[in-house]
């Protein structure tokens, strides 16, 4: 058991260090407050530099822009980037997910046209997978694409929880295509243009205040001919792939959300009274077992991923951990601190007010249970009332019940 | 970064797996609670070499480190064997860092003579008082009082409840207080030392052997043991009893997705109903957060020393936690029937309740974790 680095690893990492040491002069303020605009700018040429030393795409293969090297360097980078106190890339959701679906799935014309913008934070993504009545359900998405004689589409329907939407140039988008077919068989990955005609893009503010995500409205947007990602029906295939790499960025990065138990125990220990009270104690204790062992829970997944594995539906298990856990601490700290941890200029106002929505991201504790009850221990599914029945017919029996 | 185990690891795993698996240890851990013997494992852990786990090879040991320990208690916590190696492990790695005779080492190593461990908690960051268990109550009790004398050996007095593997051992190594400094200092009594009275008492999990120390004016050898080997000794002893959890609530786990599986209501297998399922992968979830940390104890053991007491700590309350969850669910999984003498669930209930009792308890564990990171001495690294 060794936590170090390989002497590979080792040397990988001084030369990302010394770079970082060099340019983290560049790089903007973690957090931006004021005025969007230039935030996002100086972010974007954070990005450039970064990409321009190879620090982005850096499992993308060489052709495409990328170092070709394994995912334990694209962990190292983060490690030290993070270290450096600088921000990571702009857009990460592009780079770590959307840009490998489309080396994976896009034709040469459209990994020519976007993979080297993308890398260089040129031109931001976003994903537009989740809508209002599907998320963890997400092969029950509405949106709607018409191909017209010519090839083109015409794409209707809402999508939510879109980070980035507001100054993105594309979006990857599941529509669906087919709604005669099975829920999973119907649906198709596009290209989409965020400027183009009848998109519209509304900030969804959080508990904090804060617009963390957009909404994204299509209005008959016309999408052009070899707008499709993939096969056309053939979208969930793709749909996943996206959400391999988004377990494999998550697995990568899961020391970066910042839940660290000794973090909080900063916040409490620097309260004398707090420290000896055995409630507290208590209390820190049962969350401090927790965050540690997400940590080093991490550690054995980036093991694995180290291996060459991909992590599998188990590590959403660490979400829980992580989300549960940092709610505790957030709690306790409030307890300590009185309501001036619950000012708006508190760190741990913004934590308390992040969480709640967070147990829901990415599919919900409850859909992640079933699915590790039933991927990794095996348990038999729950019972399923959309198997084998055309979309049209089950919206139709949907609407029905419901006496709409 | 390597975070699992390692090749060999794994056959030593396997290899204790299959020596347990010879031997009906959950019958004989409920035919004991009627006043049954229980299998005589100890000639299996000499056979294995486990006895000599944690002393050096020099002495005959084979001088692996503590996941290996805990590796091997796991796998005597998944049946429910009574193995002795809790009392044994710590005690021998304590006689071996003080670099005790190495005739009784070796001894030791080979299994010919067995040693119990005689804990004292440490003190923490609040209170720096070594303490020991008392035979009921909340307050803790002082260590055994320890005078020095000029012939080498040491007189103690004192008094140590619920000691685990002390009844029939053939070497006690008791933690004390130096009684003037109070400095703590472990002494090593042999078998039938005058003064040393030691009364075994079983309570609620009659697969584990307890017994209540007495010394009274006894007189022993005083082990040239620095306060980190005896700070060592007590987390060492709770990452091993959390081990002994973690293959517990393995086979709880096991059980209880097989029935849920083949048991149906409503036309429906039980394991398809949310509530069912959802109380299952927390039990997945516990299970593999214990792993993770003893993996984290195992690993500060020999690279990281300063946070042992932190890792230690931690697996134990996770593990407690753990082993409680399971050992509950694995009865509602079963219904009424899991709540029954002829059941299995039973049993691993009363692990479940005795584990969580011993050397301080889980919720002392709590504190120490919080302790340590509050304003202890640990810092956990960045």
């Amino acid at each position: 058991m060794d936590l170090n680095d390989t002497p590979e690893q080792a040397a990988y990492r001084a030369q990302v260090r010394a770079w970082l040491d060099e340019n983290k002069g560049h790089a903007p303020a973690t957090r931006g407050r004021g005025d969007e605009e230039a935030a996002v700018e100086a972010h974007r040429a954070w990005q450039r530099r970064l990409a321009e030393a190879g620090y982005v795409g850096v499992t993308w293969p060489a052709e495409h822009g990328g170092q070709g090297r394994g995912p334990l360097e694209q962990v190292v980078v983060n490690q030290e980037i993070a270290k450096a106190g600088v921000p990571g890339i702009l857009d990460s959701i592009g780079v770590g997910m959307l840009g490998p679906t489309i080396i994976a799935h896009g034709t040469d014309e459209q990994k020519q046209r976007y993979l080297a913008p993308m890398l260089h934070g040129d031109e931001v993504w976003c994903q537009l997978f989740s809508e209002p009545a599907a998320g963890s359900d997400l092969a029950g998405i509405q949106t709607r694409a018409k191909r017209a004689d010519d090839g083109s589409w015409r794409l209707s329907g809402q999508k939510v929880w879109t980070t980035n939407a507001q100054f993105a140039a594309y979006g990857l988008l599941l529509a669906r295509t087919n709604p005669d077919a099975h829920k999973h068989k119907g649906l198709t990955m596009f290209v989409v243009p965020m400027d183009a005609e009848g998109v519209t893009i509304r900030p969804l503010r959080q508990i904090s205040g804060e617009p963390e995500f957009n909404e994204v409205f299509f209005d008959d947007v016309r999408l052009e001919p070899g707008s499709e990602v993939g096969a056309v029906d053939g979208g969930w295939g793709v749909a996943l792939t996206t959400l391999m790499f988004e377990r494999l960025t998550i697995g990568a990065g899961s020391e970066g959300m910042g839940y660290r138990a000794d973090r909080f125990a900063r916040a409490i220990a620097s309260d004398p009274a707090a420290r000896r009270d055995p409630e507290v104690r208590t209390r820190f204790g049962e969350l401090a077992t927790e965050l540690l062992a997400l940590r080093f829970t991490g550690y054995r997944l980036l093991t694995a991923i180290q291996r060459g594995q991909i992590p599998g539906p188990e590590a959403g298990l660490g979400k829980v951990t992580a989300v549960n856990g940092a709610i505790a601490a957030g709690d306790l700290i409030a307890d300590v601190l009185g309501p001036e941890a619950l000012k708006p200029d508190s760190e741990w106002s913004y934590l308390i007010s992040f969480l709640p929505g967070l147990k829901s991201a990415g599919g919900t504790e409850e859909i992640l249970r079933n699915t590790v009850g039933e991927r990794v221990l095996g348990l038999p599914p729950e019972p399923r009332l959309d198997k084998g029945i055309p979309f049209s017919e089950l919206r139709a029996k949907e609407r029905q019940e419901v006496g709409a | 970064m390597n975070f699992d185990l390692s090749d060999e690891q794994v056959l030593l795993r396997e290899a204790a797996r299959d020596a347990f698996g010879r031997v009906k240890t959950v019958e004989a851990a409920r035919a004991a609670l009627e006043g049954g013997e229980l299998p005589d494992l100890w000639p299996t852990a000499q056979q294995a070499g486990w006895s000599g786990l944690l002393i050096d090879e020099q002495h005959g040991g084979a001088g692996l480190g503590a996941l290996d320990a805990m590796l091997v208690l796991a796998e005597a916590g998944r049946v429910l064997a009574g193995v002795q190696l809790l009392g044994h492990l710590p005690a021998t790695a304590l006689l071996n860092a003080a670099g005790f005779d190495g005739e009784v080492l070796a001894q030791l190593a080979s299994g010919e003579r067995r040693a119990a461990y005689v804990p004292a908690r440490p003190g923490d960051d609040l209170d720096p008082a070594w303490t020991v268990e008392p035979r009921t109550g909340a307050a803790r009790a002082s260590a055994p009082r320890v005078a020095l004398g000029d012939d080498g050996l040491a007189t103690v007095d004192g008094e140590v409840a619920w000691v685990p593997d002390a009844p029939g051992a053939d070497l006690l190594v008791v933690v004390g207080v130096e009684q003037v400094t109070g400095a703590p200092v472990a002494v090593a009594f042999g078998p039938g030392a005058k003064g040393v009275a030691v009364e075994a008492d079983t309570a609620y999990d009659a697969t584990r052997a307890i017994g209540h120390v007495t010394l009274d004016g006894a007189c022993g050898r005083p082990l040239d043991a620095t306060e980190d080997d005896l700070r060592r000794a007590w987390f060492l002893a709770h990452a091993l009893i959390a081990a002994e959890s973690l293959g517990a609530v393995e086979e709880c786990l096991e059980r209880s997705v097989a029935y849920a599986k083949e048991r149906y209501t409503f036309g429906r297998a039980i394991g398809s109903y949310q509530a069912v399922k959802h109380a299952l992968t927390e039990v997945l979830r516990r299970q593999e957060n214990t792993r993770s940390l003893l993996y984290y104890a195992g690993w500060a053991f020999g690279d990281a020393p300063g946070e042992f007491a932190a890792a230690a700590s931690a697996a134990r309350v996770a593990g407690g936690a753990a082993l409680d969850f399971a050992a509950r669910e694995l009865i509602s999984v079963h219904g009424g029937i899991g709540a029954t003498w002829e059941h299995d669930a039973p049993l691993f209930f009363r692990r479940a309740q005795l584990s969580r009792r011993l050397l301080g308890g889980t919720g002392d564990a709590t504190g120490r974790l919080a302790g340590e990171l509050l304003g202890g001495s640990a810092t956990v690294a960045a």
